[in-house]
């Protein structure tokens, strides 16, 4: 069996898995039994100020989409940073890390933009045994009001110089939650790095409405009649959130800056694409709100198997595996061509690809009277969009057209050779072979 | 209609070989991928899952359909089996409509369960395909145990001993190991010598020495046994066969149900299997759906099930029954035999009519048979047993009987439902028990 176990930033835990900062590790009774259930780690629901609490809202918290059959993709929501005094936190921190030494317990913090909060919050965390710090510059709503939060994280400078902060105060490892709410990751990321973080964590939700009343016109979820924005996480979210940790992961400046992937992590296979791209660890919250804690068990079977199948032995040698293969659009191969291709003993004859095809794209798929649906290779472009419609896995493929045939749709004999836009001839800033 | 089915008497080659193959095929052909990944996905993967409560092994079914779900069926194999080491055979026998199936949410929403059953196949089939035997052995404890039976209780109880690093001497009265898994369920539940293939499997564990043709009361004691193991386990099912009571109960062409399906699931060549034109079973349980079933299989002309009380009343459950009807059998319910009739072979049997009570109500009829099988209930056989408790061994806790040393499970033991399934969680949980004596 694969070993597991994994050491990030220092912090080590016996799986990849982490609990989010979030409703799931508000308080000690859940952190233990999540433990219990198998998780490797948690990051403790964020911690605001000393005094007075933070209050939340007394109606819905949450809001939702769904798939078929009512599978929850998206989750929205409205709740603000731990609304227990911070003084009980701390000791309940203290009390599951002495219990729990092999567990990761790291603590999320949010307060305000000021020196003097962090200055005066670290040492109490540090007290706990924690093995680390959070810091949520995520959070997109309700704090964010504030100047916290996704208010932060918006802005590289503030990100820089509160990280400095912890850095100056404290001696626990610093992960640094981004927002995705910007348009280039890269920049609050190198900030935190250029703050001296030992990591980044991302993405901390979207900001999202997930619906409207449409009997009393009001954003869902609704309180009194009126709602605001929420931030949006699930696994929905998956695919901004793989983008953005492979934008880092890929990036020059801040190679080797350890990230804690996060956002719409359900499953083994979900977590191990993160890892490829660059996440030393996974946090998941979603999947544990939708199916509870137990569902770390598949993620730990899955994953084990998975590296064993593929013959790696820990999983510092899954991560960062795929990023090699992350490229610009530029690079692609333009000489790579493929066909799909029709399973026939597979095909159910519902004629979703012919739909897609003919209406949408390229009419390169045929339909008969008796409705057998084939490729016409002189119109396929190999878009996919018909395997990505198809609802049975495996029914259409794209074959790859080897060196020497010739493709129907262009006429041309396909090249062996690597070529990609950048010397294309269509291109007016090729740059031309030198002579 | 073809002239062989109407032959009087018991008599062989009712219906050609093809004819035969596909009646006795897979009665719930595999899922295939497609298929699998579909009925996983109707899962809700709910908490406290009543479908887990209502296992007698209590397999995390969840969390096993979700790691098919997720593209990791060996992964699911492993969650069954941990608790269920004959988890194959239980996918294809355990009656899930009024086990798990039963209590799935999704029947109590739509009136249609996750196909629980076929998915523990799904998922057992792949990891035994592939030759894999996903348990080892602990250090050897130098403790040997002997494991009298190997029905679904002793093997159960055999591997787990084996796992726990003790020596195990697994003895059986047959030819071949597997108990009822072999000799006594209906041939289309396990199909291509299924029940065999999955005893070689479990053996690989290793540790377990197969002793066939040795039976308690025959070739072994019980006092013998105590003295050279450190600890027995019995598992020897129930040997007898309770008789009907009724004047011509001995009258050729009338036998065991259980003996016929044994010969059944042994025969190389169902061609040459005898069975009667007009075959009546008396009973009421599995074992009478199971013969009932295959004698109109294999050509029977007429098959009537007639059990004494009333069909909410049947140990076969309802899609056993609905199986039996489909299959072309009838089955009468509120009637028990009165008297066979017959010029040394069987003619005719004779009932009469009962209310709930089993009171006969006076009115009585008769059905020809020339083929008449005897279903209601198998006794256990054998001298110098442990105590019993009515008519099988009395058992404490994880199946200790009233002689130290001793355990018990399966069929033989008290209490239970007679079903494959429990006997696993019994011999599972006795093999547990010994091992926690045993390392004291």
């Amino acid at each position: 069996m694969a070993d597991l176990t994994t050491d990030f930033v220092g912090i080590k835990s016996p799986n990849p898995f982490w609990l989010a900062s979030a409703p799931p590790t508000d308080k000690e009774y859940n952190v233990r039994r999540a433990f219990e259930a198998g998780w490797g780690g948690v990051v403790w629901k964020t911690l605001g100020e000393e005094g007075p609490p933070v209050v939340n809202v007394n109606g819905p918290r949450y809001g939702a989409i769904w798939g078929a059959e009512r599978r929850l993709l998206g989750l929205n929501n409205i709740e603000l940073i731990t609304d227990r005094p911070l003084e009980v936190n701390l000791r309940e921190i203290k009390a599951v890390k002495r219990d729990y030494p092999d567990r990761a317990v790291v603590v999320s913090l949010m307060v305000p933009c000021e020196e003097e909060a962090w200055k005066k919050i670290l040492p109490l965390v540090e007290e706990t045994g924690a093995d680390g710090v959070e810091l949520n510059f995520g959070c997109p709503h309700g704090m964010s009001e504030r100047g916290m939060g996704s208010a932060v994280g918006q802005v590289p400078e503030y990100i820089e110089m509160v990280t400095r902060w912890v850095k100056q105060y404290s001696r626990m490892p610093c992960i640094v939650k981004l927002t995705p709410n910007i348009t280039d990751i890269r920049k609050p990321a190198a900030a935190a790095h250029a703050g001296g973080a030992d990591a980044v964590s991302l993405i901390n939700t979207i900001n999202s409405i997930t619906g409207v009343d449409l009997d009393i016109f009001a954003p869902e979820p609704t309180i009194d009649g009126k709602g605001a924005h929420g931030g949006y996480c699930g696994p929905a979210v998956k695919p901004i959130a793989l983008n953005m940790v492979a934008e880092i992961a890929r990036s020059p400046e801040m190679r080797g800056l350890p990230i804690s992937g996060i956002g719409g992590v359900t499953t083994w296979k979900d977590a191990a694409e993160f890892m490829a791209l660059g996440a030393g660890n996974v946090q998941v919250c979603t999947a544990a709100m939708t199916y509870g804690f137990k569902i770390v068990q598949e993620m730990i079977s899955g994953l084990s198997q998975f590296m064993d199948e593929k013959g790696l032995t820990s999983t510092s040698e899954l991560v960062g595996r795929a990023v090699p293969n992350l490229s610009d659009w530029q690079h692609l191969n333009l000489n790579y061509i493929t066909k799909a291709q029709i399973d026939q003993d597979l095909c159910i004859s519902c004629g979703r690809c012919f739909a897609a095809c003919e209406d949408t794209s390229h009419q390169a798929i045929a339909m008969s009277d008796d409705r057998v649906f084939t490729v016409k290779d002189e119109e396929c472009v190999a878009c996919n969009l018909c395997v990505n419609v198809c609802p049975v896995e495996d029914c259409i493929t794209m074959v790859e057209m080897q060196p020497g045939q010739t493709d129907p749709r262009t006429g041309l004999t396909v090249q062996k050779d690597y070529a990609n836009w950048t010397t294309h001839p269509n291109n007016p800033g090729a740059v031309k072979a030198a002579e | 209609m073809d002239p062989k089915m109407l032959s009087e008497g018991i008599v062989a080659g009712r219906r050609s070989a093809g004819q035969l193959a596909e009646a006795f095929d897979d009665l719930h052909p595999p899922l295939t991928e497609h298929e699998a990944l579909v009925a996983a996905d109707r899962c809700y993967f709910c908490h406290d899952a009543p479908c887990t409560v209502a296992c007698p092994t209590d397999i995390d079914i969840p969390l096993f359909i979700r790691q098919i779900a997720t593209g990791t069926p060996e992964a699911a194999a492993r969650t069954i089996l941990s608790q269920n080491i004959l988890g194959g055979m239980c996918a294809r026998v355990c009656p899930t409509e009024t086990l798990c199936e039963e209590v799935c949410v999704r029947e109590t929403a739509e009136g249609k369960p996750v196909l629980i059953g076929q998915l523990q196949r799904f998922a057992t089939d792949t990891l035994m395909a592939a030759d894999v035997h996903p348990f080892s052995r602990a250090a050897s404890t130098g403790k040997r145990i002997a494991v009298v039976g190997a029905g679904p209780a002793g093997l159960a109880c055999a591997h787990r001993l084996a796992m726990k690093g003790h020596d195990v001497v697994l003895y059986d009265a047959r030819s071949k190991a597997g108990g009822l898994n072999e000799y006594g369920i209906a041939a289309y539940k396990s199909v291509d010598g299924f029940a065999q293939a999955e005893v070689d499997w479990l053996l690989k564990i290793g540790g377990i020495t197969l002793e066939n043709g040795k039976a308690l009361g025959r070739e072994l004691a019980l006092e013998a046994l105590r003295s050279e193991f450190d600890a027995v386990f019995l598992g020897v099912g129930l040997g007898g066969v309770n008789s009907l009571g009724v004047t011509g109960d001995e009258k050729d062409g009338v036998r065991d149900a259980v003996d016929f399906i044994a010969d059944l699931r042994q025969a190389t060549d169902l061609t040459a299997l005898p069975v009667g034109r007009d075959v009546v079973v008396i009973g009421g349980g599995m074992t009478a759906v199971d013969a009932a079933v295959q004698a109109k299989l294999l050509g029977a002309l007429n098959v009537t099930i007639v059990y004494r009380r009333g069909k909410d009343r049947m140990g076969a459950s309802a899609f056993e029954q609905d199986l039996a009807a489909s299959r072309g059998v009838r089955i009468i319910t509120n009637a028990q035999p009165v008297a066979v009739h017959g010029n040394g072979s069987v003619r005719e049997v004779e009932f009469a009519f009962t209310d709930d009570a089993l009171t006969p109500t006076g009115q009585t009829f008769r059905l020809p048979a020339d083929q008449l099988f005897r279903a209601i209930g198998q006794t256990l056989n054998g001298d110098g047993l442990p105590e019993l408790d009515g008519r099988k061994i009395a058992i404490t806790g994880a199946g200790r009987t009233s002689v130290a040393g001793v355990w018990a499970g399966g069929d033989c033991a008290a209490g239970g439902d007679d079903l494959t399934v429990t006997a696993v969680a019994e011999g599972r949980d006795a093999a547990e028990d010994i091992h926690a004596q045993l390392m004291k």
